[in-house]
């Protein structure tokens, strides 16, 4: 494994010290409801469960996915996660995570943590979740149907962690700027970045639905596989 | 690859025994946050504010000059800040407010002073963070944290995370060499479902793991808590030496705010 620049995350002193310290506390409360309800949804397991999906998704941020015509990728993480492992671990694993990379690579500065956690946590994997269920809902409960709706989610879930971005620096960034054209360009610019995220997103769901649909958590309600059956020819069975 | 006990996540780790490498993690990690909270309590458009950032400057290279962290291994550090660089170039040319001509281009003073003060902030935290990440173990670090409060629970997923990275990302390097040996280029949409299937395959295992490795503790007598050694409180003289970064900074920001 080599170390190279994984996610964009807040540094220091991007935010004034007040909207780094409400961050702080909203990301603490997440954090504190996902440690109960993750408890619900893996009991005694959710230790050793969310530390192995958290060293996946940790791993998983380096793999290099082509994308489109050339261009390559690497995941997020937060909306796949969450349709993996359900909604609380994905918030524990997203913030274990970033824990890891603000203190033992300096990515993301301390003061910052809560404003990470804040985006990729609460706001990535709770929306990009949300939608998810939302349109799992609607849609027929296939493996294309599933498919769709975590493609959709991962795609809008990084805008929606980016505008929360813009809104948190329009509220407590050090800087008077114009905040249509920064809404704008940073929207164009993530929508593009959640299609190769939503590209890859659905994909590895795909493949772990193939392999393993019963460890896929989004996949829940999905209809049970086709029963094996003997389709023998009628001529054949008519001979007998 | 990762170098020796600890695997890819100790990379950043330079084993040593300065005073900096002996003091005990959690005060190090309360030194590292108070120095970066002092840092960003700065006010960027106060004319002083340049000064003061060459104060913590010195502090911190002085800390690191201490620890023995060369200056390679601190730029190093900072090649994460490379996209916020980008982003505070551009706020001269976004920013509103009265202009000013520099080179023939209309740059926002206001804009000039925050992207100036922003890569200050985050340059000087994040040569904090290495200094802490270069003199500190992983696991210890973890014991820090679990000092500092941190929920048993969150403690637990980190520790599992640490210590099966290197299991993790050595399992998705063997898919690699497979991949790569029996003909992949990658490239292309096919490319895509043939890395997406070694990633699922690569959560599998993981999940199957942790599976493993749970029922591998209920029979050891795991019951919810990690059994841990008893832990001596910091003596005073420890807690002094830790808080003398942050304190310096402290210093620096007072000076400025009465003679500024």
């Amino acid at each position: 494994m080599c170390n190279k620049v994984r996610g964009v995350h807040v540094p220091d002193g991007f935010l004034d010290p007040a909207t780094s310290a409400t961050t702080g506390a909203l990301a603490a409360g997440t954090v504190a409801l996902a440690l109960t309800r993750a408890r619900a949804e893996l009991d005694d397991r959710t230790a050793p469960l969310a530390g192995l999906t958290a060293a996946f998704v940790f791993a998983g941020q380096m793999i290099n996915f082509p994308v489109a015509a050339g261009t390559s990728g690497h995941l997020i993480g937060a909306v796949l996660t969450a349709v993996l492992v359900g909604p609380w671990t994905a918030v524990l694993c997203m913030t274990a995570v970033l824990l890891v990379q603000a203190v033992l690579f300096a990515d993301g500065g301390l003061t910052a943590l809560g404003t990470n956690v804040t985006l990729m946590g609460l706001v990535a994997v709770l929306v990009g979740y949300g939608v998810f269920r939302g349109l799992a809902a609607v849609l027929p409960r296939t493996r294309t149907g599933v498919l769709a709706a975590s493609g959709v989610a991962a795609v809008l879930s990084v805008p929606a962690a980016a505008l929360a971005f813009v809104g948190l620096f329009a509220l407590g960034g050090t800087v008077d700027l114009a905040l249509g054209t920064v809404v704008s360009a940073m929207t164009g610019v993530h929508l593009l970045i959640g299609l190769g995220e939503a590209a890859i997103t659905v994909a590895v769901v795909g493949a772990v639905l193939a392999v393993r649909p019963d460890l896929v958590h989004g996949a829940r309600g999905m209809r049970a596989a086709a029963v094996l059956e003997d389709r023998r020819p009628a001529a054949t069975g008519a001979a007998r | 690859m990762g170098a020796g006990h600890g695997g890819a996540l100790a990379t950043r780790y330079l084993p040593g025994s300065s005073a900096v490498h002996r003091l005990e993690p959690h005060l190090k990690l309360v030194a590292v946050l108070a120095f970066a909270v002092v840092v960003v309590a700065t006010p960027v458009h106060a004319p002083w504010a340049p000064a003061a950032y060459g104060g913590y400057l010195l502090a911190v290279l002085t800390v690191a000059a201490v620890a023995g962290v060369g200056p390679g291994r601190l730029v190093r550090g900072l090649v994460v800040e490379v996209p916020f660089v980008a982003f505070a170039a551009l706020l001269p040319f976004v920013a509103r407010g009265p202009r000013v001509e520099v080179l023939g281009l209309s740059l926002s003073q206001s804009g000039l002073a925050a992207g100036g003060g922003l890569l200050a902030k985050a340059t000087l935290s994040i040569l904090a963070a290495t200094v802490l990440a270069a003199t500190t173990e992983p696991r210890a670090l973890l014991r820090g944290l679990e000092r500092l409060r941190l929920p048993q629970l969150l403690v637990q997923i980190l520790m599992f995370m640490i210590r099966y990275a290197d299991v993790v990302g050595g399992e998705l390097q063997r898919m690699r060499v497979a991949r790569e040996s029996r003909g992949f280029t990658g490239g292309g949409v096919r490319g895509l479902r043939v890395v997406a299937a070694t990633a699922g395959t690569l959560f599998v295992r993981s999940y199957e793991r942790g599976e493993r490795v749970h029922l591998a503790m209920l029979s050891r007598g795991y019951s919810g808590t990690m059994p841990s050694g008893p832990v001596a409180p910091a003596d005073p003289r420890s807690w002094a030496l830790a808080l003398t970064l942050p304190l310096a900074a402290a210093a620096v920001l007072l000076t400025g705010m009465l003679l500024g």
